[in-house]
This record gives C-alpha cells, sequence and structure tokens, in this order.
C-alpha cells in the first residue's frame, strides 16, 4: 500500500508546473471520474437494477441509523424542558420550538471558555507535535549518526505503550514540575506521538533524493535544505498529520480530566463530561451544550471533508 | 511491522550519493543530533521517564496523599494478582473487546464497501458514517445517555409505543455492557470505515473485468476478489481495534462509572479508581504494569501471526 504516499509524492511535485487546468478540462476530467464510478459500479453491483436498489437500501438504512441520535439529540436541544422530558415521547413539542436551552447554557458561561481552552490546547500540540515530529522523521529518513537504528528501533517499540498507563507517574512529575492544573501541563505531555514519526520517516523515505542533493551542492545547510526543498514537497503528508493530531488533541478525554481541577482550565470534553449544574439532570440543556461542543469539529469536517478523510486515512494506518 | 522496510525500497542512486559525500561528510553527524534533539526531549520527559519512574513507583507504597512511600516490593503486584476485583474488571474489559470488535470491524466494513461501490450520495453517506466519530466522548455519552433513559428516553419511548417493556439499558446489569458497546460501535465505527474505505479503493479495476469476463456474478465477485484483497487490511484493523478497545475508559466512566455493580467496570478505571480516588499510586502503576503485559502480549501474539501469514 506504499502506493498512496507515492502517488502523494507525485501530485505535490505535479502540482509546482504554473499550469492551471482550464475549465473545460475539469470538466472532461470530472466526466471521466463519472464514467469510472459509473464503471466502478456495474462491475461490483452488476447491471441491473436489483443489486443497485439493495445496495441503496442498505446504506440508507444504516445512514438513517446513525444520524437518528444526533438528530433527536438536535431536536431535543430546541425544546423546552417539559417537551424535552415528556413522557409518552412526543416528536412535536407541545410548547413549540424554542432557543432558551441555548440561551440558558451560553449565559451560564463556561462552554465558550472550553471551547477556547481546547482551540489554545489542540493548537499547541499540533504545532508542538508537528515540528518535532518531522525533524526527527527527516533525521531517522536521511542523516547518519550514532545510535539511529537504536533510537528508531525504540520510537518503533514506543508505539506499543499505551498513553493510559503513563497517567499514574505523569500526574506525580506534572505536580513535581508545578504544572498541574495549567493549560500546558494538558497539552505537553500529549506532544510524543511516535506514530507520527514513523509516518513521516515512510513519507520522507520516498522523496527522491537527487533534489536535495542539488540543493546541498549550491551550499545549502542541512536546515536549509530541509526547510526549502524537503517541506514543500510534504505538504500533503503534513496537512494529514496535523489533522490527525489536532483532533486526537481536541477529544483526548483522560489525561486532561486527570491534570485539570479548576473548570477555567478544562477542555470541551472533560467540561462537558465532569461539570454537572445545580438543578439535577435538564435533559434540554444537557443536548443544547452537546450541540455547542460538537459544533466547532463538524464544522471544520464540513469545509475540510477530503483533507480530513486522507490525513485519518494516512495517518490511522501508519502510513502504509 | 512492514513500515520498516520501505526505507530500503526508497531509490537512493548510490552515484549522487558519493558525488555529494564531501560536504556532507563532516557536518552530518552533529545536525543528525540537532533535528532530533526536541524530540527526544519530550519522548525522554514524557515517556521513557514515566515508563521508568511508573515502575519504580509500582514497587512502592506511593500514595497520593503524603509524601514518604517506603519499598514494597512485589507486594503490589501480589496483591493485584490476588484481588477478584481486578479479575473481574479485567474479564469485563475482554468481554467488551469481544462484543465491540466483531460488529466495528463487521459493520464498517460493509458500510465502506456499500459506499467503494460508487453509489450516489458519497459525501451525504461518508459524513453520516464518520461524523460521530468526530464528536468529543462527554457529547457522545450526553447524547446516549438522554436516548437510553427510562421513561422518556427515545429507545424506551420507541419500545413503549411499540407495546413492548422497558430495558435498562444502562442499569440492568446483564445489559449496560452490550449497550456501551453499542454505544462504542455508533461512535467509532466511522475510523474503521475510512480504514477500509481507502484500502478498498486501491483494488485494481482490471481484477474485476477479468472476473467478469470469467462469468462470475457479482456475489462471486465479492467474495473472491474483495474479500482476499482486504485480508491484510483486515488483519491491522483488527489489531487496531482490539488494543483500542482493551483501552476502554472515558466512554463507560461517564456513562455508567463502572456500575452497575462493577458489572461495566474496564481495568483502566481500575487503575483511576485505585490510584485516583483510593489514593494508592504505587498499588496503581503495579496494576498499569500488569495491563502494559497484556497489551504487549496481543501485539506480539498479532506480529507472529502476521509473520506466519508472510511466510
Amino acid at each position: 500500500m506504499a502506493s498512496t504516499t507515492t502517488s502523494a509524492v507525485k501530485a505535490a511535485s505535479a502540482a509546482s508546473p504554473a499550469q492551471e487546468p482550464g475549465l473545460s478540462e475539469r470538466a472532461r476530467t470530472r466526466a471521466q471520474k463519472k464514467r469510472e464510478v459509473e464503471h466502478l459500479r456495474t462491475l461490483t453491483l452488476g447491471p441491473g437494477r436489483r443489486g443497485r436498489v439493495a445496495a441503496y437500501s442498505v446504506v440508507a438504512v444504516l445512514a438513517a441509523l446513525w444520524a437518528l441520535p444526533l438528530g433527536w439529540a438536535v431536536l431535543s436541544s430546541f425544546k423546552s424542558e417539559a417537551d424535552a422530558s415528556a413522557a409518552p415521547l412526543k416528536f412535536w413539542p407541545e410548547g413549540g420550538w424554542t432557543a432558551d436551552a441555548y440561551r440558558g447554557v451560553l449565559a451560564a458561561g463556561d462552554i465558550p471558555l472550553w471551547i477556547w481552552n481546547s482551540i489554545l490546547v489542540s493548537t499547541i500540540v499540533t504545532i508542538v507535535t508537528v515540528t518535532i515530529s518531522a525533524l526527527a522523521a527527516y533525521a531517522f529518513s536521511r542523516q547518519k549518526f550514532r545510535g539511529r537504528r537504536w533510537l528508531f528501533g525504540l520510537t518503533l517499540a514506543a508505539l506499543m505503550v499505551p498513553p493510559q498507563i503513563l497517567i499514574v507517574p505523569l500526574f506525580d512529575q506534572m505536580i513535581a514540575l508545578r504544572l498541574s492544573d495549567t493549560l500546558l501541563g494538558v497539552a505537553l505531555p500529549q506532544v510524543v506521538m511516535p506514530l507520527m514519526v514513523i509516518v513521516m520517516k515512510n513519507f520522507f523515505d520516498q522523496i527522491p533524493v537527487e533534489l536535495e542533493e542539488a540543493a546541498r551542492l549550491d551550499g545549502a545547510s542541512d536546515f536549509r535544505v530541509f526547510y526549502a526543498v524537503v517541506l514543500p514537497l510534504s505538504r500533503s503528508i503534513l496537512t494529514a498529520v496535523s489533522i490527525f493530531v489536532f483532533i486526537s488533541a481536541w477529544n483526548n478525554f483522560l489525561w486532561p480530566f486527570i491534570v485539570t481541577n479548576s473548570p477555567e482550565i478544562m477542555t470541551i470534553p472533560v467540561g462537558l463530561g465532569t461539570v454537572k449544574n445545580a438543578y439535577g439532570v435538564q435533559y434540554a440543556s444537557e443536548m443544547a451544550s452537546a450541540m455547542i461542543g460538537a459544533l466547532p469539529l463538524l464544522i471544520v469536517f464540513m469545509l475540510f471533508q477530503r483533507h480530513i478523510i486522507r490525513g485519518f486515512a494516512t495517518s490511522g494506518m501508519g502510513g502504509q | 511491522m512492514t513500515t520498516t522496510t520501505s526505507p530500503a525500497q526508497a531509490p537512493r542512486p548510490p552515484a549522487s550519493i558519493s558525488s555529494a559525500a564531501e560536504p556532507r561528510k563532516r557536518a552530518l553527524p552533529r545536525t543528525g543530533y540537532w533535528f532530533l534533539a526536541p524530540y527526544l526531549f519530550f519522548f525522554a520527559l514524557f515517556l521513557i521517564w514515566p515508563i521508568i519512574y511508573g515502575l519504580w513507583m509500582s514497587l512502592t507504597n506511593r500514595s497520593l496523599v503524603t509524601e514518604d512511600s517506603e519499598f514494597a516490593g512485589l507486594s503490589n503486584y501480589g496483591e493485584a494478582l490476588t484481588d477478584p476485583q481486578m479479575w473481574s474488571s479485567l474479564g469485563n474489559t475482554l468481554f467488551f473487546t469481544v462484543i465491540s470488535s466483531v460488529p466495528l470491524v463487521l459493520v464498517s466494513f460493509v458500510m465502506a464497501y456499500l459506499v467503494y461501490t460508487g453509489l450516489k450520495g458519497q459525501w451525504l453517506w461518508r459524513l453520516t458514517f464518520f461524523a460521530p466519530f468526530l464528536l468529543p466522548v462527554s457529547v457522545v455519552t450526553a447524547i446516549w445517555a438522554f436516548l437510553f433513559t427510562n421513561d422518556f428516553g427515545l429507545v424506551n419511548g420507541l419500545l413503549d409505543k411499540a407495546g413492548l417493556s422497558q430495558v435498562g439499558w444502562l442499569s440492568d446489569e446483564r445489559i449496560a455492557m452490550w449497550s456501551i458497546a453499542l454505544v462504542t460501535l455508533w461512535w467509532t465505527v466511522g475510523f474503521n470505515f475510512l480504514l477500509y474505505l481507502s484500502a478498498l479503493q486501491n483494488i485494481p479495476d482490471h481484477l474485476y473485468e477479468a472476473a467478469q469476463l470469467d462469468g462470475a456474478g457479482t456475489w462471486r465477485r465479492l467474495f473472491s476478489i474483495t474479500l482476499p484483497m482486504m485480508k491484510s487490511t483486515t488483519g491491522l484493523i483488527i489489531l487496531l481495534q482490539a488494543l483500542a478497545s482493551l483501552k476502554v475508559f472515558d466512554q463507560i466512566f461517564l456513562l455508567t462509572a463502572g456500575g452497575p455493580n462493577g458489572a461495566t467496570r474496564s481495568i483502566l478505571q481500575y487503575i483511576y479508581d485505585s490510584g485516583f480516588t483510593g489514593y494508592r499510586l504505587g498499588y496503581a502503576s503495579a496494576t498499569s504494569y500488569i495491563f502494559f503485559a497484556l497489551i504487549v502480549l496481543v501485539s506480539l501474539v498479532q506480529m507472529r501471526l502476521a509473520k506466519r501469514k508472510d511466510s
């Protein structure tokens, strides 16, 4: 499956010549793509209608089941508390639709702060992780130094270490470093991701070395070669890894839960999960909070669906 | 690990290396370390050191509330291995791993295959199947806790309307773990779905064309081309899924906190409970290492199996 990464390299290097495809050409490629999809559909489902109808029915049922929980949560978040917890169940609220739950939740105040904390933490984690992992991956891929094999072996072995078993010593460590209950304490232990080093090393391994050699002959230093030659060729993998790291950090629960104590330091998953209001369970408000907590990543996903899917497919499989 | 073999395959013409060797030779050994230094700093501080420190803690009776701790030898390990609660939470974890992994692999394949065939509405199907994976765990548990509520939850409400009796989805000891597996399936199937989808898209069309010429029907093509081509991907997905399921904590902690009556307590929650609720950091560390051994064992067994398949 190395072909995915090689084709990414090809795409990256092919994109540089300044020939924006004309509109007609784009339309032609789209038509070509359409024919290919149609062809594959015939190959996998057969030429008749029966296979198609069956496939559409199954996929529609699955999609309906998968959309139902979220859909019900959205509906309930726009009901009054009385309607949201009406028994027997009513789909249409007697008191009409209302955004009161959202107003109440936003006025009570912690959620915007948690979202802000999540943005800060995920951004720090992403920048630091991608930077240090890219540098290390390049060293493992290209440079010769004593201990390289040994250190890379250590990184591979570290893949097997579940971060969850480190929470006890890490918590003690954070107290010693005076980082417990701080945003840095939430962020920093998350920046060690051996998988990302390996994913990027696999990518760098596929880049032809000649370009770097040429730059080096022109007198460029190693850092300059890395910065000016390798990184521009690696945009696709850097995007993929950044997306993967950002979303992992955004949704991380256990470590932020362990290391934070005060509500002002919490991230979205921890705050929503642990801070309960004083009036007991109010389902409309709960669903409104949940929807606000869900929204940032869902919006990001709708904007960058293609990148995110590619990012997860490459990073998730270890870049194979 | 197939990943380690790739450097050998990378095209590296030896001629160009020797021609550029002069300026490189002196500079390289040092810069290699400079490139690595930031990563190694964090790697040592937040991975290597906690592993060593945790191992040391597991041999002491270190507590969260008092400063001093004494060497306790292997007594923490002895206690953990004879504690029936440790074994029952380990049993719960294994049970959850089985009942969650099987549907997570099967359903994700069905979803990926259907989308792969090129049904119209790709964007919509992908969004619907993958979106739950992007939700923070507390959003997922808030939604499902509401759906599973007794009188006005959607699931029991629908059962009522159908004239059936309500089910204590999270409050019945025999059912709670199944409910959690269901939540996990809904939440995380999108990840396996994407892995399968990208693997399926690498199958060359001409294999199907050849099979078609041989007169193979569509089911036949699915069973003798698609599924065999998915063998190694499936192996990898099963491993990743089993490891992820063994590490279950978040959704259980937030939905049932391990209840009712300990029926859904996972091994990670046992560690959390003994360390952060019971203040016994030394004991919690020892249990962490027992769990770690289990994870390494699963990974090694899988690697052995994969190697046997290759040769």
